[in-house]
């Protein structure tokens, strides 16, 4: 292919031995539909990927990437990615074989997932890594341990997806000791996080294979952090987490703590019925710390030491606006260190503030 | 006798007149054939013209076992650059060459190799690119592989054992998986501390970096060089062994300015943060990578280290490097278990 070509694979059935590659910038490869243009890798010998593209302004369309032996669809280093009415799919269910991630764009910039499909990925169906300025909106990602996690990454919208039966539906992540930290302004809405309750398959070791099976929304780490208008229901352990990073780290350069988080206007349905104690501290501690009643927003309150005493600067407390009857719970931990019989705190008004809403991503022509 | 003289002074003539293509080194295309380089008098017995100088690496980047030929061609009155840590600065018009073979078999090199691939490395005005030939089963000509292509190919190894691998011609991408350094494609192996070792040349036995300054195709390289150690030389230091093997093997793309420099896994020979050399550092995006592990490396548990598990496992979603090895590296595996075996924690 050279620049400003358009590929068209017509609906068919391909098989491939090795992994595919796309390094020319400006080009369109396109399907002609999800479920029409198939390419299927189950018999794959080589390459860590189904797919992989390190070229700029590339659209990859209306076509299927099938039982890839790693990721099924790699981007490393773009600046401009379109990934439209696209399927990446483990057709064997969800598998701790499955490659790791359906979408995965990593250390990219204006990045589109639109109108895609992400079934049975044994880390996140879609994934993206320490990129900027990312949309996903309009896609379903369904029966992965995550289904949709944004991490490492700065300004990126997640709009009017669903993400149901994975282990966890949407992740907000930041983890330590990589290029690129400290994720921030992060807008999660309209979006259905719905009966996530499929047990985690992850290897272990990896950061998802200790998120429980049952949550709807998890923010870790990051800040200016804006979360509304979605619908979570079903999630058999929380609707909405709020922690920090708990593991050791001696990264100087990373903050484990969430930061101007705010949350509003989101519809909840059922969760905590069937908390996953099995897997990862999260569910269990919030289990036992709530004696079972388990809350539909959980913040666990960890905060840098000089804050527990000092308090919180004003303008990085947690904000909520919602409505009186969901449910909220988080430690309070001077109170849990000093063995306070019940070192929690419930009462949602302490949060009420003014939403200052995010601007919304714009990805140039898009 | 006369005749033969007669031969001999008409093919001396024609070797004289005989020049590498450089037109063709800086051509936009790259030509179909291997031979239209003119970089080898004779392109079957890979016999090199006289300004295409033959070199070795200290340590080198496993391929399957593979043995590869490497030449480097620096254009007539001009000099590639030294660089500090890194890969001399060649000028436009150089050329890298590497050629990947089997012997047919190792204990007995008189019956012949089994030529794959050449792969070429082209200092074009642009930058550096690459792009491979493949022989043909007549080993008379390469022919270039955009696309990469798959050789089935089985050799007897030292021990008389038939070996077989399905060996993949990477594609024009793949080269730059691992030929990458900010984006830009890039030579890995002709660092002046990699090929600072001796090398018997037709004329004699001379450390390459004096032979280079010598034939006048760099214009400098310092006294003092600190080279990685042969990996193979087990009268070295185990941990020196060890980083030379993870340096070329691992360090290209793993290091700040390599394409896995997302992991936050730096293997590259200057780094010397633990957590970035894999001790306790958990993965990031790794996936069944891991294989139900939890750091990259624990010290004195070589079974509990995802280094070492993704260096001997086959399977391409999990092995490591991610292209170019189809088979474990059985020596250096034994080589690095026994490093995390014994490192402290």
């Amino acid at each position: 292919m050279n620049e400003g070509d358009t590929l068209v694979i017509e609906s068919g059935y391909y098989e491939f031995e090795d992994g595919l590659s796309l390094d020319v910038s400006n080009v369109t490869i396109k399907g002609e539909g999800m479920e029409k243009t198939i390419l299927d890798f189950k018999n794959q010998q080589s390459g860590a990927q189904g797919f992989l593209v390190t070229s700029d302004k590339v659209t990859l369309r209306d076509f299927a990437i099938l039982d890839a032996k790693g990721d099924a669809l790699k981007v490393i280093g773009s600046n401009g990615i379109n990934m439209i009415n696209l399927r990446t799919e483990w057709t064997g269910g969800p598998k701790s074989t499955n490659g790791a991630y359906g979408f995965y764009p990593v250390e990219s910039e204006d990045v589109l997932i639109d109108g895609c499909v992400a079934i049975g990925a044994s880390d996140a169906g879609i994934y993206v890594g320490q990129s900027k300025n990312i949309i996903v909106r309009n896609s379903i990602a369904q029966y992965n341990v995550a289904g949709i996690e944004i991490e490492n990454s700065y300004y990126a919208d997640v709009y009017n997806n669903l993400a149901s039966h994975n282990t966890a539906g949407i992740l907000v992540f930041d983890l330590p000791d990589l290029p690129q930290q400290g994720g921030h302004h992060i807008r999660v809405f309209d979006n259905k996080s719905i009966d996530n309750d499929t047990d985690n398959f992850a290897p272990e070791g990896n950061i998802v294979g200790e998120v429980p099976r049952g949550t709807g929304i998890i923010v870790m780490a990051n800040s200016d952090v804006e979360i509304f208008d979605n619908l979570m229901s079903g999630n058999g352990t929380v609707n909405l987490s709020i922690v920090s990073y708990s593991d050791e780290t001696d990264d100087p350069n990373y903050y484990p703590h969430p930061k101007r988080i705010q949350v509003h206007s989101n519809t909840y349905g059922p969760s905590g019925f069937d908390p996953d104690l099995e897997t990862g501290d999260l569910a269990k501690a919030l289990y036992e710390i709530s004696n079972g009643n388990m809350p539909d927003i959980f913040w666990d309150g960890v905060v840098p030491i000089s804050q527990m005493v000092f308090g919180q600067p004003e303008d990085e407390k947690l904000i909520m606006e919602e409505e009186n009857k969901v449910s909220f719970l988080t430690i309070s931990p001077i109170k849990y260190m000093l063995g306070f019989t019940n070192p929690t705190r419930t009462d949602k008004k302490e949060f009420k503030g003014v939403i200052n809403p995010l601007e919304p991503i714009v990805i140039d022509g898009i | 006798m006369k005749n033969t003289v007669q031969i001999l002074i008409v093919l001396m003539l024609c070797m004289r007149s005989f020049a590498v293509n450089d037109n063709l080194i800086m051509a936009e295309t790259f030509p179909k054939k291997l031979s239209d380089f003119a970089f080898f008098y004779d392109n079957s017995a890979q016999v090199p013209h006289e300004d295409v100088i033959p070199y070795e690496l200290i340590s080198t980047l496993f391929s399957d076992y593979s043995y590869k030929q490497r030449w480097v061609y620096v254009p007539n009155n001009k000099k590639a650059k030294y660089k500090e840590s890194w890969v001399f600065d060649f000028p436009i018009g150089s050329a890298l060459i590497k050629t990947f073979y089997y012997p047919v078999d190792e204990r007995n090199p008189e019956l012949g190799k089994n030529l794959l691939e050449t792969r070429l490395l082209l200092r074009k005005e642009s930058g550096w690119e690459a792009v491979s030939y493949a022989w043909n089963d007549e080993q008379t000509e390469a022919f270039k592989k955009v696309a990469g292509k798959t050789i089935n190919v089985s050799w007897i190894d030292f021990m008389g054992e038939e070996k077989e691998v399905r060996y993949r011609v990477p594609n024009v991408n793949q080269c730059k998986e691992c030929h990458a350094a900010n984006d830009k494609t890039t030579p890995i192996g002709p660092k002046a501390r990699n090929i600072n070792k001796e090398f018997t040349y037709k004329d004699g036995e001379f450390n390459q970096l004096a032979y280079w300054m010598d034939r006048q195709i760099i214009d400098n390289y310092p006294l003092d060089l600190v080279s990685p150690v042969d990996w193979t030389d087990e009268s070295q230091n185990m941990n020196d062994r060890v980083r030379s093997y993870l340096d070329v093997n691992c360090g290209h793309c793993h290091s700040p300015t390599g394409n896995a420099n997302s992991t936050g896994l730096y293997l590259h020979l200057n780094e010397t943060r633990d957590t970035h050399l894999g001790v306790y550092k958990k993965p990031v995006a790794t996936g069944r990578g891991s294989g139900g592990l939890k750091y990259s490396i624990v010290p004195g548990k070589p079974d509990e280290s995802i280094l070492l598990h993704r260096m001997i496992s086959m399977d391409p979603g999990v092995m490591m490097p991610e292209s170019g090895r189809a088979l474990t590296h059985e020596e250096a595996v034994e080589m690095v278990r026994e490093w995390i075996l014994l490192m402290e924690n």
